[in-house]
């Protein structure tokens, strides 16, 4: 297959060799697990379950709080400890609501929907619907509700339904594995979203770093000529979806477009599995494997782990540490977020925990930018870093938007590059907030326009209602008495 | 990122409306600065910056006899763009940016009394006589006008939470090395 070239980019220093040869391994059930009620973008979930009920493994503890949401559902069975705010996984630590619950070691399997027996003959509808329930949302990180995805392709034109296995962050082995040990699983559950799409094409997109997996998913893939895996080749950030897409069809998204705009849609592999999971067995989402690296970890694994389960217990699975970590990140290092502590609960979307040393990260104070150009030549979305730092450094956030600020996918490569160790991505990460928030309150202000119009409308009414009612009393009134005067007259 | 996308098409949307409205108003209307001032204003009436409402501010605003700094529900977005449609630059350091706040009725002190209720003037309050009342945290602008009118002070300001999802990055630390 022919494959186009894709912009910039960077070649780190991989270091999966520290877990991509670890088997997935089950993590043993810790004393309590932590399901928070919001592990996806969109509206929380709510609370279905009391504190003390016994719960089954998989059966729904909160549902969906909206269109865009997503439900949770038991990991295990047990009881219900407590509904509680936590700490989220999230470079806040802000609280947020919580269900803690307290297996009872049974394992106990609950009543679970029907499996759908034969998917490519089902109406996409029950597909989209069977996916929504289970609680499915982009494994990939995103954590974006699958169903609403799916829900595209009665609303958009679209061709190619592109499975992401580029993992071409550093460190992360956990889609490499997923490939390499269940190939046969996400291959069915590709096939299963690409006629819910109503696809006919589905291409698999893996960095050609992980041979493995390649071989395997060909293998997987081969019974089925509308599958094709592809190769592609090793240049951060190759897995971002925009760079992908345009790796594999030549085509380019449109700066606040989709990628479903031009055509195609893209999944990650963890994804395809859960669909799969959820189509022919009727499982929720309640584990994902998380690869937990780092040269501060004493043995980097992967580990399939129930939702909930606290970074620390799967630290203390991988022996502790062995030297104190200078840093802890949720997902890769290039795009992942600092973790706020090890008492966090893992979550549908987090791909990976890395404890890097010192020596790993290089941190570096910053000194002056000496206009060397290199953070322009590799941004992989044609921006100019260099500028728009430095409009952002004062504050003036309408040039940075400009300048494409908000197109920037935050990929890190120029902050990684920057001889002058400026930090940034920080500030592109600053402005987009303050661009997001600056919205918030102008949409605020807009509704709080309507709402005192319509209340103005609604008095005025009101006032006039009165009027009009008086005015009518008073005609009744008169009326009355010029009769009664009339009736009062002697003849 | 779909977010991010749909909250930027409802922003063109809602700017393309203003425009749109400003325009109209343009046409008919005398002083075209005044009512342009106006479509900037939250048009709640709240009366916090002193005026009656955000008409006579608006009015006050183009004769040039008030700061653009008196808005308080309107914060520093309504600063910024009274800033930039003034041709002034806003001195944002006196400001101080009052964090955003909604009204808050204690349960055990409402009496149902109503007063509250005709004094918001976005609806925001919900209840009937006698009955305890709630304020739609998502409508509330915080404009405090119903605290000084509850014969209970069953009414207390609380803080717009940080959410996951309203929460940003804050600037770097290093600063003085982009040029
Ligand atoms: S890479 Fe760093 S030093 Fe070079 S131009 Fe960009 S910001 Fe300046
Ligand atoms: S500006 Fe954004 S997209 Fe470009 S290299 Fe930097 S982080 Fe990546
Ligand atoms: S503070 Fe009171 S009067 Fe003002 S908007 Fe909120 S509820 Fe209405
Ligand atoms: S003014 Fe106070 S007492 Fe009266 S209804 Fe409102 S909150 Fe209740």
């Amino acid at each position: 297959m022919k494959l186009f070239p894709i912009r910039g980019g960077i070649h780190p220093d991989y270091r999966k060799e520290l877990s991509s040869e670890k088997v997935i391994v089950a993590l043993p059930l810790p004393a309590a697990l932590y399901i928070p009620l919001q592990q996806h973008i969109g509206v929380p979930s709510e609370v279905l379950v009391n504190v003390g009920d016994l719960v089954k493994k998989g059966q729904m503890i909160a549902r969906s709080g909206g269109t865009l949401s997503a439900p949770q559902h038991a990991p295990t069975s047990g009881h219900i400890r407590s509904i509680t705010d936590i700490p989220a996984p999230h470079p806040s630590g802000l609280a947020q609501t919580t269900i803690v619950l307290e297996p009872d070691g049974k394992d106990e399997w609950g009543e679970l929907p029907a499996p759908i027996v034969d998917p490519f003959t089902a109406d996409p509808h029950t597909i989209n619907e069977r996916v929504a329930a289970s609680g499915i949302v982009g494994m990939g990180g995103a954590a974006f509700p699958s169903a609403i995805k799916l829900n595209l392709g009665t609303q958009k034109k679209l061709e190619i339904l592109l499975l992401n296995g580029a993992e071409c962050e550093p460190y992360l082995t956990c889609d490499d594995r997923v490939m390499r040990e269940h190939a046969d699983e996400v291959i069915d559950g590709a096939r299963i979203m690409a006629h819910a799409l109503g696809v006919h094409r589905v291409v698999v997109a893996i960095e050609q770093n992980k041979p493995q997996a390649i071989d395997a998913m060909t293998r997987a893939a081969s019974a089925f000529s509308e599958v094709e895996v592809v190769g592609v080749p090793v240049q951060y950030p190759m897995g971002s979806e925009r760079h992908l897409v345009q790796a594999i069809t030549g085509r380019e998204t449109p700066a606040k477009k989709l990628t479903a705009d031009i055509g195609v849609l893209v999944h990650n592999v963890a994804t395809a599995r859960a669909v799969h999971h959820a189509v022919r067995f009727g499982r929720p989402l309640i584990s994902r494997v998380v690869t937990v690296s780092g040269k501060a970890v004493r043995e980097p694994n992967n580990i399939e782990v129930p939702i909930g389960a606290r970074v620390a217990d799967l630290i203390a699975f991988c022996g502790g540490f062995s030297v104190e970590p200078e840093s802890l990140v949720n997902g890769g290092p290039m795009m992942g977020q600092p973790l706020p502590g090890l008492d966090v609960p893992v979550v549908k979307g987090m791909s990976g925990i890395l404890a890097l040393t010192a020596a790993e990260i290089n941190q570096q104070p910053a000194s002056s930018c000496i206009r060397c150009g290199v953070c322009v030549t590799i941004c992989p979305c044609g921006l100019s870093p260099v500028d728009m730092a430095a409009f952002i450094r004062k504050d003036n956030f309408e040039t940075a938007a400009k300048l494409g600020v908000m197109d920037c996918v935050s990929c890190g490569s120029c902050s990684w590059l920057c001889p002058s160790h400026i930090p940034l991505v920080h500030y592109f990460n600053y402005a987009k907030g303050m661009i997001n928030a600056q919205d918030r309150e102008q949409r605020k202000i807009e509704q709080t326009r309507m709402l005192a119009e319509a209340h103005a409308l609604r008095v005025e009414k009101a006032a006039a209602e009165k009027a009009a009612f008086l005015a009518a009393k008073k005609a009744q009134a008169a009326a009355a008495s010029a009769a009664k005067e009339k009736d009062g007259t002697p003849a | 990122m779909l977010l991010a996308v749909s909250s930027l098409t409802i922003m063109g949307v809602t700017l393309g409306s203003i425009l749109g409205a400003a325009a109209y108003f343009l046409a008919v209307e005398e002083d075209p600065l005044e009512e342009e001032l106006k479509a900037m204003l939250p048009g709640s009436q709240c009366g916090q910056c002193g005026y009656v409402g955000c008409s006579q501010y608006a009015v006050a605003l183009a004769k040039d006899e008030a700061p653009i700094t008196l808005c308080t529900p309107g914060g520093k977005a309504v600063i910024e763009v009274l800033a930039k449609k003034m041709g002034v630059t806003a001195d944002l350091s006196e400001h101080e940016e009052k964090v955003p706040e909604y009204a808050f009725i204690i349960e055990d002190l409402c009496i149902g009394c109503t007063r509250c209720i005709k004094e918001c003037s976005v609806d925001a309050i919900m209840g009937a006589n006698k009955l305890m009342h709630t304020v739609i945290a998502e409508a509330c602008h915080g404009c405090e006008k119903c605290i000084q009118v509850c014969p209970t002070d069953a009414i207390v300001m609380h803080p717009v939470p940080l959410t996951l999802s309203s929460w940003h990055w804050a600037k770097p630390e290093d600063q003085h090395v982009v040029h």
